[in-house]
Parts: structure tokens; C-alpha cells; sequence
């Protein structure tokens, strides 16, 4: 069947199931059910603390076909998925699904497990490095199912995707279960990602290599929801869990491309006091941050809040008055961990309230302006982060679905050309993002809005900036790179791309 | 106009293309290319690469390239030079 974003897809994949089709960004958001939990009680002798892992298991419970859950504060530097998974394999536990809601290089000895059989299903936002090479390759049993930030949230919430064993991976752990993420050496800020876990997961285990006397304070997760705690050597790598990608990019076309994209938020009238913004932690669009910074010193502009995962550069935009708030589901670097800490305005998200779309409200729908990435974006505004040009899954929608669908005006800032690929091409190789909640694509040549927004069109016509429309956009990259060969992937499904709402945007084909 | 000795043109930077050209002892012209973008774009750059050997009259040549994404100028002025530098 052909789903709303015009992709092939069909009714039934073998370890998927009956799939729901895409029918557009906003059909689906209407009413909701939220999952029963059932869970064990503690009274006033029991004691949580566990003394190793495989013990922990043992108490879980695990046994063959399990959910493990994981969430990604650590980066590519976590320990604790690995250290978790060795200890399932070697107690000789097979077809484990993996719900890590992100995947990184550090998570290799994954690819092992694969192919052993002890893992046979993934559920993931992003996933980069050998596992992704791995699941493109066709060695998963189960296709992976690839979520959104908001979506996985609105999965576990619903029981859509039911968490057998929920493992948190504890900066500080007291010994009642309550966890913060802003102390001890692996310290990462916000914790925001693990929260539906911790509440919907039949266990909870918090894993710490910095145990506390308890009461710990602050308190980002909870005693009521956490059922033991294991103490180890090390939760991570502090090197791997700051991410290397928070500065501003120096090379002239990424620049140039922000500077666009700043004279596009300025134009749309959106810039004014009470102006809210989110940016991921890639180089171009930390420069469009910078820029829009400038502008609003300029005009002296008090914007309201900034969101998302928090950069250095966020944080001393708030330092500096230009937001009354920050709302922080994840810290991309020490200094954001260190702000998160000790400044009150900012302030922790859940995945949930950052990007589910079947809660009373998530923070993305408050969002005025996005900046976004691109990996290739389609004359339909379709964008794909999801998988590279080669087929090789490399990353997946993170936020980038849920913000693109709540912000008011949502940009995607992307070169023309990489590497001689066109970016803007007639047909993307995955739809991770649909073109009706794409407002804008920025490019060091030129400019195309959605012709949708014809209220945004309107006013700027008169502009001076570059724009045109998305076929002459193409026309431009197509005629520096020659026309790309076609071709055709039929190979088995490995990937099941679902927009937020649970339906299914597309589908991600073996690598032949 | 004849391949004499191994010589190379070009970097492994992104959007350029290395190419080293040596004599071809079993006649005719060898191309042996990989590329980022080779299944968009391999038969292009052959194409390129074998009409740049071409303009030269050279009928037998062994080409080893390595593309990073290199544009046509690119590859041309590349192997051009290679060739150059082997006669």
C-alpha cells in the first residue's frame, strides 16, 4: 500500500506485524490510552541494594524474549548496555529485544550478540557505528523499529512497546533507588530519556558506580519507581559522554548557510520578545544560534525559552538574558551538566513532555523556531536522517520528527552538495520526517519554502534572501553533480521507520 | 603517447579523487575505481576517466583511482595530470 508520504510499504511485515500506515503529521492526535503497570511493592525490611548483575537478573526474573531497555545520557560512553547484555549472554538467555533509545560505535559487542541469536530485535531513535552496519546488513532476526524521541515515549506510555526490565544507568544512586544525573564521575545532567522507562517498565533497575547514603538530593528519578540497585566499578567513559560535535563550525559554507537561515527567522516576524527556540548540536546549526544571538542583542529581544538537548551555547545564551528558561531532556556537553545542576531555570524534560504526541501537551508544540539537519531532502520536503545515500542505516529521527511537527517555523539547514551527492533530490532514499511539517530548507545557494505555507511566502516576498523553489533548488545541485544512477533496493526489510504516532512512514531495505 | 613510469595526482580529502597511473603490460586501458558515491555515480567517473586517457591518444594504461566525491573537473584534471607526469 502507498502511505501518506507516497512510500511503498506493506500490510503485513514478517516480526513486525500488521502495519499502520502514515496518514499525515496531525491525523493522529486525538485521544489516548495510557498502559497499567504491575509492579512489585517493597515494605520497610525489604532492601534494594543487589550485589551484582547477575543476581539482579535473577530477581528480574529474566528469562528467553525479554525487553531490555536502555536510554543514551552516556553517549559513546556508556558501559552500562554492554555490561548489562554480556551478563545475558553468558547466563545463556536468547531472543532478547533491545529497546535502547540510542545506539552509538561504543555498543559493538551488540553485533555479536546478533548474530548468536541472543538479541534478536532492536528498538531505537538513532542508531550509528557497526550495529547499524550490522542491522543494514540483514543480520537481525526482527526488522528494527525505529522511533522518534517523542514516539518511543508515546510507545511505552501506551504499552505499545512493553518494557520487561528497565536499566538505568545512575550518575548518583542513593540506596533506595533515587537517581540524579549531575554527580559522580559520570555525571551527564538530565535524565529525561530514561523517565518513561522508569515508570512503565515491570523492573527498574538503577545501575550506579556512585552508591550514596540515602536521601539523595536532588532527585531526578525517583525511589518509588526503581526496584534495585547494583553498584559497579564504572557507569562510563566521562570522554565519551561529552559529545565532540558542540562548537560552532568554522568552515565558510556552513556559515554562510546559518547566516541564511538567521535572516530567515528575522524575516518571519517570529523573532520578538517571548521567542522560543531549539537547535540540535551540530556545527552549522550552533552558527544559526549564534547568529539569531546577535540579532537579538541587537534589537534587544527577550526570547522565552530555548530546548532540547542543551548545548554550552544554549546555556550562555540563557547566562546572558536572552532566555528566561531552558528545558533540557539531555546535556551535550559539561557545561550544560554543570548549569542543569546549579541553575534553577534550567529545567529537566521528560521524553514525554518533550515530544510525545498523545500527552496534553509536549514542549516541541511551543517551540516557535527549529533548526534542523539533513541527510537528503525530496522535491516533497521529505527528509531523510535516517540512512545515508548508500542504503547503511546511520543515525534516525531523534527529535527531529517531533520538533519538525510542533515548531511554528521549522528549518532545515543542509549544504547543497556533499561529497557530489545532490542533497535535494526527487525522491529520498528513507523518510524519517514528512514534508508537511518542513517549512524551510536552507542552502549556501539558495532558499526554498514549503509552498504550504503560503502565509510565510507571502511575507517574504520583497525579501532580498535567495529563494526559489525546490525544483530549481535540485535543478542547481544536479547540475554541479551530474544526475545520480537510480536504483532500486527490493531486498528484505531490516528497519520499520515509525513517525510519532506509531504508523509506519517507511520501511528500511537490506544493503544488497 | 605512451605510459613510461607510476605517477599519482590528487588527495584523500573529501570531494577530490587520487588517481595513479602505471604502464599496462597486458595492452589496453585498466580502470580500477572506487568511489563514495559509486553507486550513484561509478559509471560517470569511468566515463571521465576514460575519455580524459582518451584525449591523450593513449591506448594502453593501468588507472587505479581512489574518488572521495570529486565533480567532473575534478576527476578530469586529476588523471590529466597523472598522465602528464607518466609520460
Amino acid at each position: 500500500m502507498i502511505n501518506a508520504a507516497l512510500r511503498e510499504i506493506p500490510e503485513y511485515i514478517k516480526g513486525y506485524g500488521k502495519v499502520k500506515p502514515f496518514e499525515g503529521a496531525f491525523k493522529n492526535i486525538n485521544k489516548a490510552q495510557k498502559a497499567n503497570v504491575s509492579l512489585n511493592c517493597k515494605s520497610s525490611n525489604d532492601d534494594k541494594v543487589v550485589s551484582s548483575i547477575e543476581e539482579v537478573l535473577k530477581k528480574c526474573g529474566i528469562r528467553d524474549g525479554m525487553t531490555l531497555s536502555f536510554h543514551h545520557h552516556l553517549r559513546n560512553g556508556d558501559y552500562v548496555l554492554n555490561m548489562v547484555m554480556e551478563e545475558v549472554a553468558r547466563l545463556g538467555i536468547k531472543d532478547i529485544k533491545v529497546a535502547a533509545s540510542s545506539i552509538f560505535p561504543i555498543h559493538e559487542p551488540l553485533v555479536e550478540l546478533i548474530k548468536s541469536g541472543v538479541v534478536t530485535g532492536i528498538y531505537t531513535n538513532y542508531m550509528s557505528g557497526p550495529v547499524a552496519q550490522a542491522v543494514s546488513l540483514g543480520y537481525l532476526k526482527y526488522p528494527a523499529i525505529m522511533h522518534t524521541h517523542g514516539g518511543r515515549a508515546r510507545a511505552i506510555e501506551s504499552g505499545d512497546l512493553h518494557i520487561d526490565i528497565a536499566f538505568i544507568a545512575s550518575p548518583a544512586c542513593d540506596t533506595y533507588g533515587n537517581i540524579n544525573g549531575v554527580e559522580g564521575r559520570a555525571a551527564c545532567g538530565s535524565l529525561g530519556y530514561a523517565i518513561p522507562d522508569a515508570m512503565y517498565a515491570d523492573r527498574v533497575v538503577a545501575i550506579t558506580d556512585n552508591l550514596l547514603p540515602y536521601p539523595l538530593c536532588p532527585i531526578e528519578i525517583s525511589q518509588e519507581y526503581v526496584d534495585y540497585i547494583v553498584a559497579v566499578e564504572e557507569i562510563g567513559d566521562p570522554k565519551g559522554i561529552v559529545s565532540g560535535t558542540t562548537k560552532i563550525t568554522k568552515d565558510p559554507v556552513g556559515l554562510k548557510i546559518a547566516k541564511l537561515a538567521s535572516s530567515l527567522i528575522e524575516e518571519s516576524g517570529l523573532l520578538k520578545d517571548g521567542f522560543s527556540f531549539q537547535t540540535g548540536a551540530g556545527g552549522t546549526t550552533l552558527a544559526v544560534a549564534a547568529y539569531v544571538k546577535e540579532i537579538m542583542k541587537r534589537k534587544n529581544i527577550k526570547g522565552s525559552f530555548a530546548a532540547g538537548g542543551i548545548t554550552g551555547y544554549i546555556v550562555e545564551m540563557l547566562e546572558e538574558g536572552l532566555f528566561t528558561s531552558l528545558f533540557d531532556v539531555q546535556c551535550f556537553d559539561l557545561k550544560a551538566v554543570q548549569s542543569y545542576r546549579d541553575n534553577k531555570n534550567h529545567q529537566g524534560m521528560s521524553a514525554s513532555m518533550y515530544g510525545n504526541p498523545h500527552n496534553k501537551g509536549a514542549v516541541v508544540n511551543m517551540l516557535d523556531v527549529m533548526i534542523l539537519g539533513a541527510t537528503e531532502v525530496d522535491t516533497d520536503f521529505n527528509v531523510n536522517v535516517t540512512t545515508g545515500s548508500d542504503g547503511f542505516i546511520m543515525g534516525g529521527s531523534g527529535g527531529h520528527s517531533d520538533t519538525a511537527a510542533g515548531a511554528k517555523l521549522s528549518i532545515v539547514t543542509t549544504q547543497l552538495i556533499k561529497g557530489r551527492l545532490p542533497i535535494v533530490a526527487d525522491r529520498v532514499t528513507t523518510v524519517t520526517t514528512p514534508g508537511e511539517t518542513i517549512d524551510a530548507i536552507v542552502t549556501e545557494r539558495g532558499i526554498a519554502i514549503n509552498p504550504k505555507r503560503k502565509d510565510l511566502i507571502e511575507k517574504l516576498k520583497g525579501s532580498k534572501l535567495p529563494i526559489m523553489s525546490i525544483e530549481e533548488l535540485k535543478n542547481l545541485a544536479v547540475k554541479i553533480t551530474g544526475i545520480p544512477q537510480r536504483y532500486e533496493n527490493n531486498g528484505k526489510i531490516v528497519g520499520v521507520v515509525e513517525y510519532r504516532d506509531g504508523t509506519v512512514i517507511d520501511v528500511i531495505r537490506q544493503v544488497q | 603517447m605512451e605510459i613510461k613510469r607510476i605517477a599519482k595526482c590528487g588527495t584523500f580529502e573529501s570531494n577530490d579523487i587520487y588517481v595513479i597511473v602505471e604502464p599496462n603490460s597486458d595492452g589496453g586501458v585498466e580502470i580500477n575505481l572506487e568511489s563514495i558515491v559509486m553507486k550513484q555515480f561509478g559509471e560517470q567517473i569511468k566515463k571521465t576517466i576514460d575519455e580524459t586517457v582518451k584525449s591523450f591518444g593513449i591506448k594502453s594504461i593501468k588507472i587505479t583511482a581512489k574518488d572521495r566525491g570529486a565533480l567532473d573537473y575534478t576527476i578530469k584534471s586529476r588523471v590529466e595530470t597523472a598522465i602528464k607526469r607518466a609520460l
